[in-house]
């Protein structure tokens, strides 16, 4: 008797818990969608700021968010597959493993807006590329490394390993079974960790802070080197700066509202690869 | 007992460890040309240990060691200067659990050839065709050949594998307990294409069903804890083995 009583007690929390967790997702996406769905608008979406941003559209923030996703991805995913192919198929000696294994984890753990400072530092100004596309697409690249790799090995981890000698019992070689082979069959669960950091580079604001980052540019940028305005920046600027915190306060809800559906259709994608991959494989 | 035959492989003194544990212990054995020679064995007796040193996919194994010599026509594949790439193209191998591409049934087989250094399509192919044909499998798949592997039965598949191993044309086949996995109707079919396969190719095969040893295999050799107890002509090993741990075993005593 006593113990179904505690058992009640217990599932009983359990789930307000697990309620007020989801309540939460949802209090989040609602709030932000009543308040920033005012001032969405075929115009806001694709025309220029005007007025001192008290009015017209935010298309430069979403352009630049668009380059410096692309920016980032350009570089990290690359790096990040490669690295992760070096770390589960040439793994090297286990303690060097193990150092590298730390150092990726460490990385994955520092703040984000010390990748900014070392941005401004490096990027910025020791390769001199200026508040720039390319030093924040770097900045935010390193940020999203760990990510990546973890997310690749994970997948090539998952590759079994009877396909691997197959593949060489028919005498190819080692390059030729991860190229062709291992890659190609690892390249779902990859796709999906480079989808979810796509949706977290879009929305990092410390690291292009002062590496990428204006809060009003004319027009659109015309090359790697220029500035850029980004969404997650521009809410930023428009709390904390202008003259006309009323008007500006809407309009960053409803830039709100764009980086949330951005993040939320990405990781959908993401969510709707994996099932796929999932079925792929017990087919 | 092996005059009418000339020696294809040969095992000389061959130890193998698996860190300090010796999995096998002075191992001397031939594999005759266009014969079956089957490896039979309690699980844990070393018999796909051995098997895979014959193409040198044990090498793949980290923290292992080798001594003597494995001889593919009186050549020591395990000689240094000797590519395993270009062992593995001479000694193909079907593993003990189906294990075909994630790719297309063509795929599956054209991905052979083409690690090969083969570019030319209509050969390509051809092969393909030719080498499902030997496999006894074309007539089940040539309406489907770009569906997936994947949705071929346990039976199939394995027969897939063994296709795209003749497809490079090898000179050995190196069978790793080939039917573990299927049920008695694919087991039988791939027994008969083993049989049949024994006109053109040279070939070993690891079971631990000591009935497909009797069908299939001419020569059989008794593994046990890493030594080789008895190898003969096979009748002689089933009908009167000289080692009362072979008769142990055939009879069904332990194992």
């Amino acid at each position: 008797m006593r113990r179904n009583i505690t058992e009640k007690i217990g599932f009983g929390i359990v789930s307000v818990c697990m309620w007020i967790t989801v309540s939460f997702l949802f209090l989040i996406i609602f709030f932000i969608a009543v308040k920033g769905i005012g001032v969405i608008s075929w115009e806001f979406l694709t025309s220029q700021p005007r007025n001192a941003m008290t009015a017209g559209g935010v298309a430069p923030a979403i352009v630049g968010t668009f380059y410096l996703v692309v920016g980032s991805m350009m570089f990290a995913v690359p790096l990040g597959i490669a690295t992760a192919i070096y770390l589960t198929e040439y793994s090297p000696k286990s303690y060097v493993l193990n150092l590298i294994r730390i150092s990726i984890n460490n990385l994955a753990g520092v703040p984000s807006v010390v990748f900014g400072l070392f941005g401004l530092a490096i990027f910025v100004k020791f390769l001199g590329f200026g508040v720039s596309i390319i030093s924040g697409s770097l900045s935010l690249g390193i940020l999203v490394l760990p990510l990546i790799i973890s997310a690749a090995q994970e997948a090539l981890l998952a590759v079994p390993q009877s396909i691997r000698e197959a593949s060489l019992a028919v005498g190819a070689s080692k390059w030729q079974t991860i190229k062709k082979i291992v890659v190609p069959a690892a390249m779902p669960g990859i796709l999906t960790g480079v989808i979810l950091s796509i949706g977290r580079v879009a929305g990092e604001t410390a690291p292009i802070l002062f590496t990428a980052a204006t809060f009003y540019i004319k027009g659109y940028p015309d090359s790697p080197f220029s500035e850029v305005m980004a969404l997650p920046y521009h809410i930023y600027a428009l709390m904390t700066e202008g003259s006309h915190p009323e008007k500006q306060t809407a309009i960053a809800y409803g830039c709100c509202l764009i980086l949330l559906s951005l993040v939320l259709i990405v990781s959908g994608i993401a969510i709707y690869m994996r099932k796929r991959e999932r079925s792929y494989h017990h087919a | 007992m092996r005059d009418e035959s000339t020696v294809k492989m040969r095992a000389e003194k061959v130890n193998f460890y698996y860190g300090r544990q010796q999995a096998l212990k002075d191992i001397n054995l031939d594999v005759l040309s266009n014969k079956v020679t089957a490896i039979i064995g309690p699980s844990g007796c070393g018999k796909s240990t051995f098997i895979r040193l014959l193409n040198r996919m044990n090498e793949l194994v980290p923290n292992t060691s080798l001594t003597g010599r494995i001889l593919l026509d009186d050549k020591d594949i395990l000689d240094r200067s000797i590519d395993a790439v270009e062992i593995r193209r001479r000694v193909g191998m079907v593993f003990q659990k189906p294990n075909p591409f994630p790719k297309n049934i063509f795929e599956n087989i054209s991905y052979a050839l083409e690690v090969n250094g083969i570019k030319d399509k209509h050969y390509i192919e051809d092969r393909v065709i030719e080498s499902l044909q030997k496999a006894a499998l074309y007539d089940e798949v040539k309406t489907r050949l770009h569906e997936s592997a994947l949705k071929l039965s346990g039976g199939q598949q394995q027969r897939l594998c063994i296709a795209r191993c003749l497809s490079i044309k090898p000179e050995v086949l190196l069978f790793d307990e080939p039917c573990a996995s299927l049920d008695p109707i694919s087991t039988r079919k791939i027994e008969e294409l083993i049989l049949e396969l024994k006109k053109d190719y040279t070939i070993a095969i690891v079971t631990h069903n000591m009935q497909q040893a009797a069908r299939v295999s001419d020569f059989t050799g008794f593994f046990l804890m890493g030594e080789l107890i008895e190898f003969d002509r096979t009748e002689t090993i089933f009908k009167s083995p000289g080692d009362k741990r072979t008769e142990d075993y055939i009879t069904g005593r332990f194992g």
